[in-house]
């Protein structure tokens, strides 16, 4: 079997509120986790467990309290995305990890083809780089339904469905290593669900790493090659 | 990894510190800015965050600390310790300004042609007809009607003086802008189209930018990173979004949550 693409490593997460008596949250506590290529990891838990705050920790959207999250392990290219500088995790969110939230965060007055085009555009210049990532964005806007009278429209005034459906484009058109998902299904219908099933097993296929969420137990089920429950982190929240 | 292109920040600043008279605005500021990065200061006012724009923008000298920028054929210099000259010439090039009130960064009684062309004409550049030809690409550029030229800002809105200003620094495709509240004071409508065609510029031409706010919703579209100041300190630093959601200081707690002290 390859060797681990993402090690989770005794990762911790406590919130201090310093304007609420400075409450404690705890949410997760000594989480161990190795994802390697081609393996989709499906977190099971309840709600509130902090299955997205450990996709939040990967992305390195939140800074955990103690452990670390590493990429690459044991290989030259080895990094602990909690101790690494800004710049990095700038450059490991363009090249190495993809992550699909619930929610597009609109940008105004941006058509919808260059919202999903533009992780492509990034760090390449000229018209035909440009022409590319745009065919390639009209095709994942095609698979994913979105009728091609929109695309030259901003997604703000999109349904909440169609904005989600954009999000997973633009989330998942750069082919990157390791792919977060968190509930990426949540506001879809039964045929958008099945194609994001078929787009989360070819990523697996291209060899991605994928940690997901799902709040569907048989989307969930359709595309885990392995299960873990937040509960088996050893979490004494 | 192999994930980084330059091997040197754009800007280095070190231990800023700058007092106005017995009173400290700004001190043991520190940070680098790489290029084609976006950084954000943001805290309430008074916290220093417009002092510490002008310090590393050559505009005045620290009281202690330095400020270093990556020229492009003479490595990283010292912004302060050049001599007054060289500093200016470099400002006019490399470096961009945008104020906060427009009328502070144009000249007002001169047409937006001449406010857009006058970086080329201080480096010598006077051939009217190819001056002309460039004043209307970047007046188009910032989606200025070229049949304007002739007109003075006087007669522009708010919203067309800040995007003036924009191509009034651009034209010499400087690498690195500060940017004071460039949308303070701007209707919401007239604001959104400011800020895509901020990021739009910053992401075609790989421009590096400081960018003083105290609209987090501004930040968070426009900045990779972001300061959080208070009382002329950093009192956190991060990506945008860690800050935005995470926010580990008390005072970036209220910050964010909106709940400013008064």
């Amino acid at each position: 079997m390859s060797s681990p693409v993402l090690q989770i490593e005794n990762l911790g997460k406590r919130f201090t509120l310093h304007h609420q008596q400075r409450a404690q949250l705890p949410v997760l506590d000594d989480v161990n986790l190795s994802v390697r290529a081609g393996e989709c990891v499906v977190i099971d838990g309840a709600s509130g467990a902090g299955k997205s705050t450990l996709l939040k920790l990967v992305y390195a959207n939140y800074r955990p309290t103690s452990g670390r999250v590493v990429l690459y392990p044991g290989t030259s290219q080895e990094l602990d995305l909690a101790k690494a500088p800004e710049r990095t995790l700038l450059a490991a969110r363009r090249d190495v990890i993809g992550y699909v939230s619930q929610f597009l965060r609109a940008i105004p007055r941006v058509p919808a083809l260059d919202v999903v085009a533009e992780p492509l555009m990034e760090g390449s210049t000229g018209g035909e780089a440009a022409a590319a990532a745009r065919e390639e964005a009209g095709r994942w806007l095609e698979r994913l339904r979105i009728p091609s009278r929109l695309w030259q429209l901003p997604p703000a005034t999109f349904s909440g469905g169609e904005q989600q459906r954009v999000n997973i484009a633009r989330s998942m058109i750069k082919p990157r290593p390791i792919l977060l998902l968190d509930e990426p299904t949540a506001s879809l219908d039964a045929a958008n669900s099945r194609t994001v099933v078929e787009l989360v097993h070819e990523a697996r296929e291209r060899g991605a790493a994928i940690v997901g969420v799902f709040h569907d137990p048989e989307i969930a089920a359709a595309v885990a090659t392995r299960r873990v429950a937040v509960s088996q982190f050893g979490r004494n929240a | 990894m192999q994930m980084h292109d330059a091997a040197e920040p754009l800007l280095r600043v070190r231990g800023l510190r700058r007092l106005y008279g017995r009173r400290v605005a700004i001190d043991e500021v520190s940070f680098d800015l790489w290029p084609g990065e976006v950084l954000a200061v943001v805290g309430e006012s008074g916290s220093g965050k417009t002092t510490l724009l002008h310090s590393i923008a050559g505009h005045h000298a620290p009281d202690a600390g330095s400020v270093s920028f990556n020229a492009r054929e003479h490595g990283h210099v010292d912004l302060y310790s050049m001599p007054e000259g060289r500093r200016r010439a470099l400002a006019r090039t490399d470096l961009g300004f945008v104020h906060q009130n427009a009328a502070d960064g144009l000249r007002m009684n001169v047409s937006a042609g001449a406010n857009v062309v006058e970086r080329l004409m201080s480096l010598g550049q006077h051939n009217y007809g190819n001056l002309r030809a460039q004043a209307a690409e970047w007046l188009e550029r910032v989606e200025i009607d070229p049949l304007r030229m002739d007109d003075t800002p006087l007669t522009f809105s708010g919203g067309m003086r800040q995007r003036l200003q924009i191509a009034r620094n651009l034209i010499t495709l400087p690498r690195l802008m500060f940017l004071d509240e460039p949308t303070s004071g701007l209707d919401v409508s007239v604001q959104a189209r400011l800020l895509d065609l901020l990021r739009q510029l910053t992401r075609q031409l790989g421009l590096a930018a400081v960018l003083v706010t105290h609209d987090l919703a501004v930040a968070r579209l426009l900045a990779h990173r972001m300061i959080v100041m208070q009382k002329g300190r950093v009192v956190e630093s991060g990506l945008t979004d860690q800050v935005l959601d995470d926010p580990e200081h008390a005072y970036s707690q209220l910050l964010v949550s909106s709940v400013l002290p008064t």
